[in-house]
């Protein structure tokens, strides 16, 4: 295998080394169990990722997927607990879903709407929402740890479809569907050339605002997602470690499948298999005993590692 | 003597596709040495295997009598070769001081750039080029032409051996190429050699003591520029002969026998701030309407005003009989205008798309249907262009950013084209084009004017606007000044009625 087959297969070649890795290493590492887990753990930050691509792509960055997470996961357990969620467990059900994710959406609305109407800086646009969205959440739940049972709720993140965890196939499902708007539709095409060279696309015709307000919303929309499925896993909302270092995951994710961070190209599936190394990284760490905190390092250099890897690439 | 340049046996293929061939080169010194060849010929290619951007397959590299170590362009400066590349490598968002002294600024201290100091060595430096312009702005609010000036002028400023011009010219109207072909010459006088790569055989004959011409990464040989013709060239290039092209005849757009339609276009009183300041051009169905004017008299803002971008402060227009003010771009193809960008790399390509998404960007409304859009009629529409223009692609998914200059400029005008857009406004659409395309891309234009469609041509080369256009509208400071007819239209009548001083009255 020559230099430039391995670095464009960077992560895939990275991914089956850490397999192996762990099969010989890892206790209990070849067991059904352990892919449960992986799966069910894996789901959440795929689906930010995925969305955090999007945005990427646009040549922007989010930092309030986190955030997000928690205030939609915050929003489920009050919506279904409440005097008409028990009277009308139904409608109070579909409601939990429903409400949370339009709340998701408008902060994404909100995010884009800064980014492209009024020109901030993504970084410092998103920064308002990471800073406030988990304060907001945390006044709605008054910083108390909400636990409940609730097993039609809880499916998303306990259920199985043919023996593998719900959640799996969900985050498969959300990326067969975005790979097809990206590769499909004009949406996708826009998001590209805006992210390849704005000033190209504008004068081309596309709607820039309109696409950059998308990639933010559908960014919160998934966070949205994630943050449920948080709370469904643990049948708890915790508003204060709910998505929490989410941003640096998802960011880890797309960049290590592949994400430009000048924007121009929208690996979806990269998205996942960048998920899923810094999933199984922190697997590994957990499972042979190596502290959180060198987890973290760890994750960042992997991120240092993928960024050297893309600027090679590009030459 | 001994060569100052030597390359022999080059070879460099892009995944697979061979883009040099045992190409070779030498270059005497302080010799200036023309390099030419048609799109896609290899010329930049080969200049970046010299300078190190790319590594060569096979061949040897000498410089200055040595074998070259020259693995990257950072090294290649260091060795004293100074380069100007086809699509100018600056930093727009950075000054024009930053721009010209990168790398080598004058320091205080050690450590902390003098940057008194620096501003004046940058003024000293535009001004061998007669550009006297605030060093402080950001590069990229001035136009292309400036751009190019002070990429050449920082490249000058380094104290080359060898000074590398890839199309260096391409945006610059005559007067820039007299005062270019001035440092030229003193550069020679100085023993520098220069290597320059340039699509206008004029220019060759002005500057040049020899010539090596490509034709499909090969060299076909190198010839005293004294001993030959301007046919033997292009023989050379096209590998014809050259009784053969003479026949053929050198046809180009024939400005002045069109039938006029209704007007399609009519702008009175336009501004857009300080740079257009009252713009007054009537355009026809069936005619091709010139821009004249020198650097910064507003051509491109008139064009920008028409389309759009700039919002209008003063005046109005009317197109198709109805009143315009297109709020942006896409209101403007919408109502059927189309807009080709002089700055190709800034305004014009997204690099990393494909040669087919960049061909259909600005027609996907059109191409869409439910959100999806129609790959197969995509396909054939993309297919058709390429084959008409004669893009030289590998294939249509391969990204634009690897297609010749040339080429690149191809694919940006079949953009255009395949909106079909009632208004056409081409800025500098041959930028970059060799001979034999840009005839045919000036015989596209007038069929395309002939089918009732309106087009407003912007060019800094004379001879482009007096053969190709219908009518001039000469523009002088931000005002259109005056308007000259063809048939009958000269480049010394066009010289003369841009270099006129017209009085204003005064705005109050
Ligand atoms: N990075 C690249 N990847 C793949 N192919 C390339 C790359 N760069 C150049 N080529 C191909 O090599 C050939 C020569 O290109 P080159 O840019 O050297 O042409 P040129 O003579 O400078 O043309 P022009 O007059 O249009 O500037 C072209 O067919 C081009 O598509
Ligand atoms: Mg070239």
């Amino acid at each position: 295998m020559n230099a430039q087959t391995l670095r464009q297969n960077g992560g895939v070649v990275a991914l089956i080394a850490i397999l192996l890795f762990n099969a010989a290493f890892t206790p209990n590492f070849l067991q059904l169990q352990t892919l449960f887990v992986n799966i069910s753990q894996v789901a959440t930050i795929a689906i930010v990722a995925m969305g955090m691509t999007l945005v990427i792509a646009t040549g922007g960055i989010d930092l309030s997927v986190g955030a997000i997470m928690a205030l939609s996961g915050a929003m489920a357990p009050l919506i279904f607990q409440s005097e008409f969620g028990t009277a009308y467990p139904a409608l109070g059900l579909t409601a939990a879903f429903v409400f949370p994710l339009i709340v998701a959406c408008m902060c994404g609305l909100f995010n884009g709407a800064l980014i492209s109407v009024l020109r901030v800086q993504p970084i410092i646009a998103t920064l308002i929402l990471f800073i406030s969205g988990r304060g907001i959440a945390q006044v709605l739940t008054n910083g108390n740890l909400q636990t409940f049972k609730n097993p039609a709720f809880s499916y998303l993140g306990t259920g199985k479809v043919l023996g593998l965890p719900f959640q799996g196939w969900l985050a498969l499902a959300i990326a067969v569907v975005l790979f097809w708007v990206v590769k499909r539709t004009s949406f996708g095409r826009y998001l590209l050339a805006v992210g390849g060279n704005e000033k190209a696309a504008q004068l081309s015709g596309g709607p820039v605002k309109t696409v950059k307000i998308g990639a933010y919303v559908i960014c919160a929309f998934l966070s949205g997602i994630a943050g449920l499925i948080v709370v469904a896993i643990n049948s708890a909302s915790d508003a204060a470690r709910n998505g929490n270092l989410m941003e640096l995951d998802a960011i880890a994710a797309a960049v290590v499948g592949g994400a430009l961070l000048q924007g121009g190209r929208a690996p979806i599936f990269g998205a996942i298999l960048g998920a899923i190394i810094i999933q199984l990284v922190k697997y590994t760490l957990l499972a042979n005993g190596v502290e959180d905190e060198v987890a973290l390092i760890a994750k960042a250099f992997i991120i240092v590692l993928a960024v050297y890897v893309q600027q090679a690439r590009k030459e | 003597m001994q060569p100052l340049v030597s390359m022999h046996g080059i070879n460099k293929a892009f995944s697979g596709v061979p883009a040099l061939q045992s190409a070779s080169l030498e270059v005497a010194p302080g010799e200036v040495h023309g390099l030419i060849g048609q799109n896609g010929a290899g010329k930049s290619t080969f200049i970046k295997v010299l300078t190190g951007v790319y590594r060569r397959d096979a061949g040897t590299v000498q410089f200055d009598g040595h074998d070259s170590t020259v693995t990257c362009p950072r090294d290649a400066q260091a060795t004293g070769i100074a380069t100007i590349y086809q699509e100018l490598n600056l930093v727009p968002l950075r000054s024009v001081t930053e721009n010209v002294t990168l790398g080598y600024e004058p320091k205080r201290m050690g450590v902390l750039i003098d940057w008194p100091k620096a501003h004046r060595r940058t003024r000293e430096i535009l001004s061998r080029f007669g550009i006297d312009i605030d060093v402080r702005a950001p590069l990229g609010s001035y136009s292309t032409a400036i751009q190019q000036l002070v990429a050449i002028a920082r490249a000058v400023s380094l104290d080359a051996k060898l000074v590398i011009m890839d199309e260096p010219t391409s945006s610059l109207d005559a007067n820039e190429v007299e005062t270019l072909f001035g440092v030229i010459r003193g550069l020679r006088d100085a023993g520098v050699s220069v290597l320059y790569v340039s699509h206008f055989l004029d220019e060759l004959f002005a500057v040049c003591d020899r010539v090596t011409i490509m034709r499909d990464g090969q060299t076909v040989g190198t010839r005293n520029i004294g001993e030959t013709s301007k046919l033997g060239l292009i023989a050379d290039m096209l590998g014809r002969n050259p009784e053969d092209i003479e026949a053929a005849g050198m046809t180009e757009f024939g400005g002045g026998q069109a039938k006029l339609g209704e007007i399609l276009l009519e702008a009175k009183g336009v501004s857009t701030g300080n740079r257009l300041l009252e713009f007054d051009l009537t355009v026809h169905r069936g005619e091709i309407v010139g821009l004249g004017g020198l650097l910064g008299a507003g051509r491109t803002e008139a064009a920008r005003a028409i389309f759009g971008v700039d919002a209008l402060t003063k005046g109005a227009m009317t197109f198709k009989g109805a009143p315009s003010a297109p709020a942006n771009p896409s209101d403007a193809i919408n109502e059927g205008i189309g807009f080709l960008t002089e700055d190709r790399k800034a305004e014009g390509i997204v690099p990393d798309m494909s040669v087919r998404e960049n061909l259909t960007l600005a027609l996907l409304p059109k191409l869409t249907k439910n959100g999806q859009i129609d790959r197969a009629q995509e396909k054939e529409l993309v297919e058709g262009y390429i084959k008409s223009l004669g893009i030289k692609t590998a294939d249509m998914d391969q990204p634009i950013r690897e297609l010749s200059g040339g080429n690149q400029q191809k694919v940006l005008l079949a953009r255009w084209l395949a909106t079909e857009p009632d208004l056409l406004i081409l800025d500098e659409p041959t930028r970059g084009v060799d001979v034999g395309a840009k005839l045919e891309i000036q015989a596209i234009i007038r069929d395309y004017v002939d089918k009732g469609f309106g087009v407003v041509l912007i060019s800094s080369e004379f001879e482009e606007l007096v053969e190709g256009a219908d009518r001039i509208v000469v523009l002088q400071d931000g005002y259109s000044v005056s308007e000259l007819q063809n048939p009958g239209i000269t480049e010394n009548a066009l010289v003369k009625a841009i270099a006129h001083h017209y009085e204003r009255e005064a705005a109050e």
